[in-house]
């Protein structure tokens, strides 16, 4: 039976920076659906903060500022402890990046750029050109070459083992060999990113099913603050593919069909600058009124940053618009229409990443610590991925070292990997029934259409009511005729299940938040309301049913006032 | 637009050996490859398999051959191939696991061969290391690489000799090689100064074309050429001296 110390799920950025950080006396190992660098945090393009004040004229910018901007962001949400953390850990986590190889752009004189980002006071952003998730990506796979850590690569983690209420493995479905089997490991991380693709529009990759978050669920870890979900402001129509926020803090402008640039009207002085929740909003509004194209979508304008910038900052962008659209950016504006992009949501643990159940641990995308509270700012994902996710790999060699070195029952791993091997021979055996995929699109749709930019009570019940109907439904699906070895049909299948939870848990703490905070916006509860609702929403799955509880928000020295911008 | 895939299948359990099979598609407008390729899976043949992530060029799964060009199924818009026919082959040089899907493990072989990975200074500078954007520049053009694997198969070393580096590897080692940050020094890194190392090297070019990202590998194998050259006159120098 493959055996470790520390097993990490997941070879993103969370990922990597937890398996760099772990103990090299442990064996520590990397499990993953896909190779490392087919991770989605190689599609982050516009980068990744720190307070460095290397912006010529803004070398006062400091930490306590960006902790400042966090919380404030965060609509009051974050607790404020975390985001601090998260703040005066940044600044050596881009100087230790940057001398792992990351080949950030530069200022003259030679120091790391800095582009400006919504919601923030400073140019604060570190970046490599418009692909730092793809230069970060590499460069921490590269140093796990270097430093030999064990990768297991396209293998699905589909159960975690408990056995005494501790963490003591995981079950996985290797897609190479088309076996399903346990993994013996004495702490578990999981960073296993977010779940964008339970809604019909999102900018994150194919495989971002948000299983994780689901699996850690079923074993009972309570899910916090799912029903915060980021909808990107520009995301390309029609296939939802992100431009970065870096093209508006490079000077883009948003125009509806009148020529307007009508954030004048939402966020007078941040402009297409203020933070994402309300840049969002604000698109959506215009088009409901009318002011957009085709009801679908407004334009992104770069044309008069000239073409030498558009190239040299944004040479992404330029090229999937060029490729996917058949349109150059430098001549014409771009369409586009918010999306879902971020999970603020995920995996309930404290600021040592650790959760509720011993020996398991969560960073990264798919955790919940929370620094983002109620919307994140652009640029803080990437940071909270290589901070928490360096934290998660030393705390976990920290929890063993205390630890005896007492085996688990090889039988209840054992037991548990033929559980889930019958389940999927269950579903094999099958031969007549809807087809998963179809069911899938239902759920996805529902998403999009109640659990969106704008709430209501009505929509939301009739969400929790359709998302059970398809729990129902998802019973009864047949896979027939599929064949074991590189099944995506399969994973599919498996990560529906788990789909299935998230949408629930997100629809279910929306219904229950009646108000309006960052980016959960109530039709019918328009107001932020502090007084009962500044606490985080913990939804536990008790006796196969969500139960929700909540928790207060960590204050430190930042008083919850009105979010203008 | 009504069109044919003719895919190539392949499963090495139960196959004797690999064979096309057609499945009609309509394709609707602006569909990319990568997502008709779902559809057909989804509705046709769920045992069909090819590798997929972001979708949006940059993760480097979905490289495969289609209608004789290398590139990415994702980036690749089906109404513009310009044919009703669409040919779908996996990379060549790798061997098949299934359908699509190669073995990408000698390309990450070779990889690892060159030590792909910054050798940093002992410590980080206080405020970070002091490098100038026109230095970095230098580096763009390869740090661009997503590492999907079509320059190494469309290589024709590679396919005459399975010890050849490739261009994705030696590619990767100039952009450390050209780091000022990195630590490597000349002789250990002057170790693919062999004939399946910098010389193996045919300079057809056909790793350039191929590549989606115009991260012309080419291009770093010349130059790492040049520099072993002027590596090696420099050692000798010193050693007269
Ligand atoms: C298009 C786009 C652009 C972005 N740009 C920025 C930006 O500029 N700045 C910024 O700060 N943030 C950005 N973000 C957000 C940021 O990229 C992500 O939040 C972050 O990369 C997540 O990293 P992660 O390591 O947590 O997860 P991921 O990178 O998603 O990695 C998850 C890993 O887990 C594995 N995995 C998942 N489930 C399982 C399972 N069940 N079994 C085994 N393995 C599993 C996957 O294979 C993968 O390796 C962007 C996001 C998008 C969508």
């Amino acid at each position: 039976m493959i055996s470790h110390d520390i097993l990490v799920v997941g070879g993103g950025l969370a990922g990597l920076s937890a398996a760099l950080a772990a103990d090299t006396r442990l064996s520590t190992a990397i499990v993953s659906r896909v190779h490392p660098l087919r991770s989605h945090s190689v599609a982050a393009q516009g980068g990744i903060n720190a307070a460095l004040g290397n912006s010529p004229d803004e070398q006062d910018d400091s930490w306590e500022r960006h902790a400042f901007d966090t919380i404030k962001g965060s609509d009051y949400l974050a607790d404020q402890d975390a985001a601090e953390l998260l703040c005066e850990k940044a600044v050596p986590a881009i100087y230790e990046l940057d001398h792992l190889g990351v080949p950030f752009s530069r200022f003259p004189g030679g120091v790391i750029a800095q582009r400006p980002f919504g919601g923030a006071g400073f140019s604060r952003t570190c970046y490599a050109a418009d692909r730092t998730g793809l230069a970060i990506v590499h460069a921490l796979y590269e140093q796990s070459l270097r430093r030999q850590v064990k990768v297991y690569g396209e293998a699905l983690v589909t159960k975690l083992i408990v056995e005494n209420e501790r963490c003591v493995g995981v079950v996985i479905y290797d897609l190479a060999t088309g076996q399903i089997l346990p993994v013996r490991a004495r702490a578990v991380i999981f960073a296993t990113g977010g779940y964008g693709r339970v809604y019909l529009k999102t900018t994150n990759a194919y495989i971002n099913h948000g299983s994780g978050i689901g699996i850690a669920y079923q074993a009972g870890v309570p899910l916090k603050d799912m029903e915060f979900v980021q909808f990107h402001p520009t995301s390309i129509y029609p296939k939802n593919i992100l431009v970065t926020e870096g093209a508006r803090g490079e000077g883009g402008y948003l125009l509806n069909n009148k020529g307007k640039r009508f954030m004048a009207d939402y966020a007078a002085s941040a402009m297409e600058l203020a933070p994402r929740d309300i840049v969002a909003r604000a698109i959506q509004m215009e088009i409901d009124k009318g002011n957009g194209f085709d009801s679908e979508y407004v334009l992104l304008d770069l044309r008069h940053l000239g073409e030498k910038k558009i190239q040299k900052r944004l040479p992404s962008v330029r090229e999937i618009c060029i490729k996917f659209l058949g349109l150059d950016p430098a001549e014409k504006p771009i369409p586009i229409q918010p999306a879902q992009h971020y999970s603020m949501g995920g995996i309930d643990v404290n600021d040592r990443c650790a959760t509720s159940l011993e020996g398991f641990f969560a960073a990264g995308e798919c955790a919940c610590v929370s620094v983002h509270g109620a919307n994140r700012l652009g640029g803080n994902s990437l940071l909270e991925t290589v901070v928490f996710g360096k934290i998660a790999g030393q705390e976990a060699s920290r929890h063993l070292e205390g630890l005896e070195r007492k085996e688990p029952g090889e039988k209840t791993l054992l037991d548990e990997a033929l559980a889930e091997r019958n389940k999927v021979e269950a579903w094999m055996s099958r031969t007549s029934g809807e087809k998963a995929h179809r069911l899938l699109n239902r759920l996805k749709l529902v998403m999009s259409e109640k659990v969106g930019l704008f709430r209501t009570k009505s929509e939301l019940e009739e969400a929790l009511e359709e998302i059970r109907e398809i729990r129902e439904d998802y019973g009864r699906v047949c896979l027939s005729g599929i064949c074991l070895r590189y099944s995506q049909v399969l994973v599919n299948m498996i990560e529906f299940a788990c789909m299935l939870d998230l949408t629930e848990a997100i629809t279910l703490g929306a219904l229950r938040r009646e108000e309006t905070r960052g980016s959960h916006y109530r039709l019918d509860f328009p107001e932020r309301n502090d007084a009962d609702w500044l606490k985080h929403t913990l939804i536990t799955l008790k006796d196969g049913r969500p139960e929700v509880s909540y928790r207060p928000v960590r204050i430190t020295k930042y008083k919850p006032e009105e979010r203008k911008y | 637009m009504k069109c044919t895939f003719r895919i190539l299948r392949f499963d090495p359990v139960e196959d004797e050996c690999p064979y096309f099979e057609d499945f009609s598609y309509e394709a609707s407008e602006k569909k990319s490859l990568l997502e008709a390729l779902m559809d057909v899976r989804n509705e046709q043949d769920t045992t069909l398999s090819f590798r997929y992530s972001c979708r949006e060029a940059v993760c480097g799964s979905c490289a495969m051959v289609i209608n004789g060009k290398f590139d990415l199924a994702c980036r690749t818009i089906v109404d513009s191939l310009g044919s009703s026919l669409i040919v779908i082959e996996p990379l060549p040089n790798l061997e098949i696991q299934k359908d699509l899907i190669v073995d990408m493990e000698p390309f990450w072989q070779a990889l690892h061969k060159v030590e792909p990975y910054l050798f940093p200074a002992e410590e980080i500078p206080e405020k970070g290391h002091r490098v100038e954007d026109r230095v970095m520049e230098k580096i763009d053009q390869f740090a661009n690489c997503i590492m999907c694997g079509c320059c190494y198969s469309a290589c024709p070393v590679v396919s005459r000799d399975e010890r050849y580096l490739g261009p994705a590897a030696l590619a990767k080692l100039y952009r450390f090689v050209r780091d000022p940050r990195d630590r490597r020094g000349f002789p250990r890194w002057s170790k693919v100064s062999t004939e399946t190392g910098v010389w193996g090297c045919d300079t057809v070019f056909r790793c350039n074309e191929v590549c989606p990202r115009t991260v012309r590998p080419a291009d770093g194998i010349e130059s790492l050429r040049r520099r072993v050259v002027l590596g090696k006159i420099k050692q000798l120098f010193k050693r007269e001296r």
